[in-house]
């Protein structure tokens, strides 16, 4: 049984000045499913998932998110946006707050609740992340791939439907991108709905029930990762994967 | 650091100190003028023989008439100021031109004219409209009147000094502003990014995201615009407000000690700014 979309968009377009960064971009994504995103830098990846939460907003065509339809001055932009979770490739973290602070100020100042209950929803999602014992520190005191651990959980803390993550593991020195990339698995087997840009071919293989492969802001291919790794149906695509699959 | 100085140095301090001597020795040639330094202390505290007790005279009277007045023009600069630096950002069009009208209209008009400006057009209205004066006067016949002197000095005088303040906190206000802005657009793009991210609102965002972080960044720049604003001060002597300038003149009128009241004078601002200085960069430091 097919689950209900979540996220719709109808050849959706976007420019930048003279810059197409989206041109006529269709994607479904259904509760639950694991979205990987990839393609070269330019391609338009980032700018897609952005305009997923209204950060960017789109120019032409249709995007509807958890049944709102997003358009540059909608009123609901806010509400959906708590219920759209959104990491970013530089972290984010709010660098005058805690750790926990953080966390919490999200679902206290937005979802109102009250510090006990945004606490213990905070240490919760510290606890999933491995790092509750940082829960007092400053982000600066925090190694990368904490940092973007903390970055996660501060998404989660707003119980969010949907998960979008902006090549989270690109900023990060190598041997920190294990530790980012299982927290992301263990989040995919929660069935949490995710969109993931990103350049690691193994997390994908390993997560993504669909791989969408774009270039110069077109969608040029969506398969399943099996069909995609083994045996990709665009010529683009493959190229690709050559590269960087090589080393 | 003595050990730093090479022989070219000590020329040049050799130079400096022939031409002080030199213009010093011609001075007291030429001007025929008669240095009453022992007269000077008298004029900062006083003993009151009569009274058996000490009292600052005018020139003591006036550095704590500065000091109060910057203090309180400070802090509503620093009010004003924010919102205007958070204007100067908004997304509304309107209120980015009136405050960006507010800005250039200070810097492109010299301070004694908008003091003047301010003052006749502003405080005096304000005053009238709320009665300061009567009211000043009433504070002033009434009980309570030593703890409104201590923060307010003469009570009869409360209206100039208020309007002293407000005058200078507008003055300042427009510098404090652009400090602001340029603190508010110091933050990445990634911290307004994040914080719509979770849901919040403009205000929220403002509020616990940007301006915490705007406001320690601007620490240092805005301990040189409180020094600016002590410096500054000696223009509202022109408004009749009785701080240190003012007071120096009405001891050169009176005594005639022009010059060693002059330099007493600049030596109480320099070693207020200067103390203040070494004292943030202590602060900063640490």
């Amino acid at each position: 049984m097919q689950q209900p979309p979540i996220i719709v968009s109808e050849h959706i377009g976007k420019s930048f000045g003279d810059f197409q960064a989206l041109t006529d971009v269709s994607l479904t994504v259904r509760q639950g499913e694991r979205v990987v995103v990839c393609g070269p830098s330019g391609s338009g990846k980032s700018t897609l998932i952005r305009c997923f939460n209204g950060l960017e907003t789109h120019d032409s065509g249709q995007l509807t998110v958890d049944g709102v339809v997003l358009s540059a001055d909608s009123p609901q932009i806010r509400q959906l946006r708590q219920d759209v979770g959104m990491v970013f490739q530089q972290f984010n973290l709010f660098p005058h707050l805690t750790v926990l602070e953080n966390l919490t100020i999200g679902p206290m100042k937005v979802r109102k609740l009250d510090r006990q209950q945004a606490e213990a929803t905070a240490r919760k999602y510290l606890e999933r992340v491995r790092i509750p014992e940082q829960a007092h520190k400053r982000p600066a005191q925090l190694s990368g791939g904490q940092q973007q651990r903390v970055a996660i959980a501060r998404a989660l803390c707003m119980e969010p439907r949907v998960m979008l993550f902006d090549e989270p593991t690109s900023a990060l020195d190598p041997e920190m991108i294990g530790e980012v990339l299982d927290v992301m698995v263990e989040l995919a087997e929660t069935g949490m709905t995710m969109v993931v840009v990103t350049h690691e071919m193994g997390f994908a293989r390993k997560v993504a029930d669909t791989m969408v492969f774009m270039e110069a802001g077109r969608i040029v291919e969506v398969s399943p990762p099996q069909t995609f790794f083994t045996n990709p149906q665009s010529a683009r695509a493959r190229v690709f994967l050559d590269q960087i699959l090589d080393h | 650091m003595l050990k730093r100085l090479t022989w070219p140095d000590w020329v040049i301090l050799a130079v400096l100190a022939g031409i002080t001597i030199f213009v010093v020795l011609r001075m007291q040639g030429a001007l025929n003028y008669n240095w009453r330094w022992e007269l000077i202390p008298d004029y900062i505290l006083r003993y009151r023989e009569d009274r058996q007790e000490w009292f600052a005279n005018l020139l003591l009277q006036g550095l704590v008439a500065t000091i109060r007045i910057s203090i309180y023009a400070s802090v509503l600069a620093l009010i004003l100021g924010t919102l205007l630096g958070v204007a100067r950002c908004s997304e509304n069009l309107t209120v980015r031109l009136l405050a960006r009208t507010y800005l250039e209209l200070l810097r492109n008009i010299p301070p004694v004219v908008i003091i003047f400006i301010f003052f006749f057009f502003l405080s005096q209205q304000l005053i009238d409209a709320l009665n300061l004066n009567a009211w000043s006067r009433g504070i002033a016949r009434g009980d309570n009147a030593g703890v409104w002197e201590f923060f307010f000095g003469d009570m009869r005088r409360f209206p100039s000094l208020i309007s002293g303040v407000i005058v200078l906190a507008m003055f300042e206000a427009a510098f404090v502003g652009e400090i602001v802005r340029a603190g508010i657009q110091s933050i990445p793009d990634g911290q307004r990014e994040a914080a719509r991210a979770v849901g919040m609102n403009r205000v929220h965002e403002m509020r616990y995201i940007i301006m915490p972080q705007a406001l320690r960044k601007v620490v240092p720049p805005m301990a040189n615009q409180f020094i600016s604003l002590i410096k500054d001060s000696s223009i509202i002597s022109l408004i009749s407000v009785q701080e240190l300038t003012y007071k120096t003149v009405e001891l050169v009128a009176s005594t005639r000690l022009i010059f060693e009241a002059w330099l007493t004078t600049a030596a109480f601002y320099f070693v207020l700014c200067f103390g203040l200085s070494l004292l943030f960069r202590k602060l900063e430091k640490s």
